[in-house]
């Protein structure tokens, strides 16, 4: 339990704000973020630095998914999205508020907070980004 | 100094239930109660919304419409609602760390049943007034409880407004805010239980009629002013009938809360019904515009306001964020199943 609260906490910045990291020495942009750059390797050590990425972008591949357990049953049927953002970054979520016959690729999206999951009626409440479609 | 709104966000989230589909359920003809409570639909939060992600996208939308403001420079975040959804860990919190307003800042969840939202305004002005903070933020969100079947479901809906109070910049002046506060035991919910309970009859005149024509009539008195001095009022809506009656009774007319009174179409959301009135005004003010604001909480209290809008107004980024009009016109009615559904009344085996 300690280590599923540690780990959301060090990953908030990522998934309120959607904080990636860039390399101080090549411009690579990563997210989720990186401490370490895998092309500039440890020219990039002490140099990765926060990231925030822009909240919106469009669909480069979608799913339905009819089948779930847990916290995700009351989604159901719900689409899950590659979205291309405007750094062109590929991140993954899913797509809400949405009639699902109308997704589409290439669609206009943007990012919300919205509830990911819960651990339980005891346990923590997971709050991540998902997509929406953008006016 | 003068202290006031620098900005605004609204959010309702976009499903909808009308009365008649309730009634259905029940037995009762919901049409009929719908009508008496003067309520055509009630907005329902989807399962992955509550009061955090509420509140969030109106925090949100209220710091796009102004870029030049830096989120490090609040110095305080207060959430007033009464269905927060940790008993112990705050949201207000999660919403600074959502609007990148972390860490140099104080902040609170705030409970009185529907007013803590304009309490936390309260708060913030006195800050911002004593120069301890250059900025605060005032949220009232609600993902309203009530027991199915209750009279209390005909209404109870979700959805929260946000306020960044300052004195710089600022496009709605408070002139003044007073409250007056008793107690008065018309609606509590004791700790532990799922829905709250009400006093019936007794939550009108004792209780919202007493309180927030109270507050309304020390303020006027306060300022010099008669109703006809103000271009809107905002008044606490449980349900359409009580602000429709209240203003009459205080001399108001129909346009002047037209804009204010937003229940009959998204449902009581409870710490959000004044600050989502106030946003719906804001989105159609113009400047020399005058406001007279009065939230009403169970418990019982009231908090008023004179309110002046300003000429900033004119050069304000409203269109960097959808406004209220934009907001309701996207909505999806669900059948009771639904919305059982979504509130989690329907309890599915523990993963």
């Amino acid at each position: 339990m300690a280590m599923v609260v540690a780990r959301e906490w060090r990953e908030i910045p990522g998934r309120y704000n959607l904080e990636g990291t860039r390399c101080g020495c090549c411009g690579k942009i990563f997210f989720p973020s990186r401490a370490f750059c895998p092309h500039c390797r440890r020219q990039s050590i002490g140099k990765m630095e926060p990231f925030p990425l822009k909240p919106t972008g469009e669909v480069y591949s979608f799913s339905i998914v009819h089948q779930s357990d847990g916290f995700n049953r009351r989604m159901l049927p719900y689409a899950v999205v590659f979205v291309k953002n405007d750094d062109s970054i590929m991140l993954a979520g899913q797509l809400v508020d949405v009639d699902l016959p109308t997704v589409k690729i290439g669609m206009r999206v943007r990012a919300v907070l919205r509830k990911l999951d819960e651990d339980g009626k005891a346990g923590i409440i997971h709050y991540a980004f998902k997509f929406v479609p953008a006016e | 100094m003068e202290t006031g709104i620098v900005s605004y966000g609204a959010y309702v989230p976009r499903y909808r239930i009308k009365p008649e589909e309730i009634g259905r359920i029940w037995g009762v003809d919901g049409k009929a109660m719908g009508r008496g409570l003067m309520i055509n639909q009630k907005s329902v939060p989807s399962p992955d919304e509550d009061v955090v992600t509420i509140a969030t996208a109106a925090a949100r939308d209220m710091m796009a419409r102004v870029p030049d403001v830096d989120p490090q420079d609040i110095g305080a975040l207060y959430v007033g609602s009464e269905s927060l959804p940790y008993a112990v860990k705050p949201t207000a919190t999660v919403v600074a760390e959502a609007i990148r307003a972390t860490p140099n800042l104080t902040a609170a969840d705030l409970e009185f049943a529907c007013k803590a939202g304009t309490a936390g305004i309260q708060m913030c002005l006195g800050l911002v007034g004593a120069g301890m903070v250059k900025y605060g933020v005032a949220i009232g969100a609600d993902t309203s409880q009530s027991a199915p079947g209750d009279a209390l479901e005909y209404s109870a809906s979700a959805g929260g407004a946000a306020y960044l109070i300052g004195s710089e910049r600022i496009i709605a002046r408070v002139n003044r805010t007073l409250s007056f506060s008793t107690d008065t035991p018309d609606f509590w919910r004791r700790e532990g239980q799922m829905y709250p309970v009400h006093g019936g009859r007794f939550t009108g005149e004792p209780a919202y009629f007493r309180h927030v024509s109270s507050a309304a009539k020390r303020l006027m008195a306060d300022r010099g002013t008669k109703p006809e001095d103000y271009t809107y009022a905002v008044f606490h809506q449980p349900n359409g009938k009580f602000p429709t009656r209240m203003a009459k009774q205080l001399g108001f007319t129909p346009e002047q809360i037209a804009y204010g009174l937003l229940t009959p179409e998204i449902g009581n959301t409870y710490s959000g019904a004044v600050p989502l009135g106030l946003a719906h005004v804001l989105d159609h003010a113009k400047p020399g515009d005058r406001i007279l604001v009065v939230s009403y909480g169970s418990g019982a209290g009231s908090d008023a306001f004179d309110i002046t809008v300003t000429d900033e107004i004119a050069g304000y980024r409203r269109a960097n964020a959808p406004v209220l009009d934009q907001i309701l016109a996207h909505t999806v009615d669900i059948d009771y199943g639904t919305y059982a559904k979504f509130k989690g009344s329907i309890a599915l085996p523990e993963e």
